[in-house]
């Protein structure tokens, strides 16, 4: 389990420091295991989607869930490798409540071979009341090194 | 926010809509702002682009966009759709999306066209194309279903 911590860790420091996107939108890894990714963005008026009612764009939300569903993938693969979004289905439950951080927790349910099955929810204080529920799956591709075939994707 | 600036977005959001101002109108919205969103009007289309950017940069290695990114792109080309459709500056509620990503995203200009699938009393059903150099080459699709205010 310590080389799994360590790839965790890893992946998270990569998550949190690498994109400029990601950091534009606060956003920020804050549990990682084999199993589930926890990720975090902090409130911000930049975020607001409709600016009659100040609730959150919806890209805002997708890009919580599909960052952390990434993250989770990799940690369930146990590897460093090219992981794709395939597809990704977001349903709002309800709007977000105003000022308020946004958690994303997702599971990778089913990993094969190269393809990777992700569930989640988006939620403020509480999972059992979500904000969004999302469903989405994900490509992975050895690098050329390791002599796998390549995959279809990317 | 406070309820002045409530007001003044608006009728600066009404105004936009009036006149066919994407820029203005994407301008009012701050997540769309910080994107750097921006659109023309070809025919009675709305097109909505996001300019190539450091700031919507998921991967520097490769570089790519962040699919998030792609993915607010192609939300806001849907309500921007609707709402030039239903001649009202209400932005609609998204019920769901779902993205499917077909290419990497270079680090270009990336432009999102939207097209009304169905138009219910209540659901309007949207299909949304992401393309950069070519648009016979999307680098994603989006459908979802938005909520609308019916007809009074």
């Amino acid at each position: 389990m310590g080389c799994m911590s360590e790839l965790c860790d890893d992946l998270k420091r990569l998550f949190n420091e690498m994109s400029p996107y990601l950091k534009l939108l606060g956003f920020e890894l804050e549990e990682l295991d084999p199993t589930y990714a926890l990720a975090r963005l902090s409130y911000s008026a930049d975020l607001v989607g409709d600016p009659r009612t100040g609730v959150i764009h919806g890209g805002v939300v997708t890009t919580l869930l599909d960052t952390a569903g990434g993250a989770v993938v990799l940690a369930a693969s146990g590897q460093l490798k090219l992981v794709a979004t395939l597809d990704l289905r977001v349903d709002y439950l309800r709007p977000a409540r105003k000022k308020r951080d946004i958690y994303g927790r997702v599971e990778c349910y089913r990993l094969a071979r190269e393809v990777a099955f992700v569930r989640g929810v988006a939620f403020e204080q509480d999972l059992e009341d979500p904000i969004a529920s999302m469903a989405a799956t994900y490509m992975t591709q050895n690098s050329s090194v390791t002599g796998t075939k390549e995959g279809a994707h990317v | 926010m406070s309820e002045s600036n409530a007001t003044d977005a608006n009728a600066a959001l009404a105004e936009a809509v009036r006149r066919r101002d994407l820029p203005a109108f994407l301008a009012q919205v701050p997540y769309a702002r910080l994107l750097g969103l921006t659109g023309r009007w070809e025919g009675d289309e709305p097109l909505v682009c996001m300019p190539a950017s450091e700031r919507v940069i998921g991967n520097p290695v490769l570089p790519a966009l962040h699919g998030g990114a792609i993915g607010g792109l192609l939300e806001s080309a849907a309500f921007v759709r609707v709402i030039w459709m239903q001649g009202q500056p209400v932005v609609p509620k998204v019920i769901n999306l779902t993205v499917e990503y077909l290419r990497p995203g270079q680090v270009v200009d990336t432009w999102a066209r939207a097209s009304i699938t169905k138009e219910g009393r209540r659901v309007v059903n949207v299909q949304v194309r992401a393309f950069q150099s070519d648009e016979q080459k999307p680098i994603a699709i989006a459908h979802g279903h938005l909520l609308i205010d019916g007809p009074e």
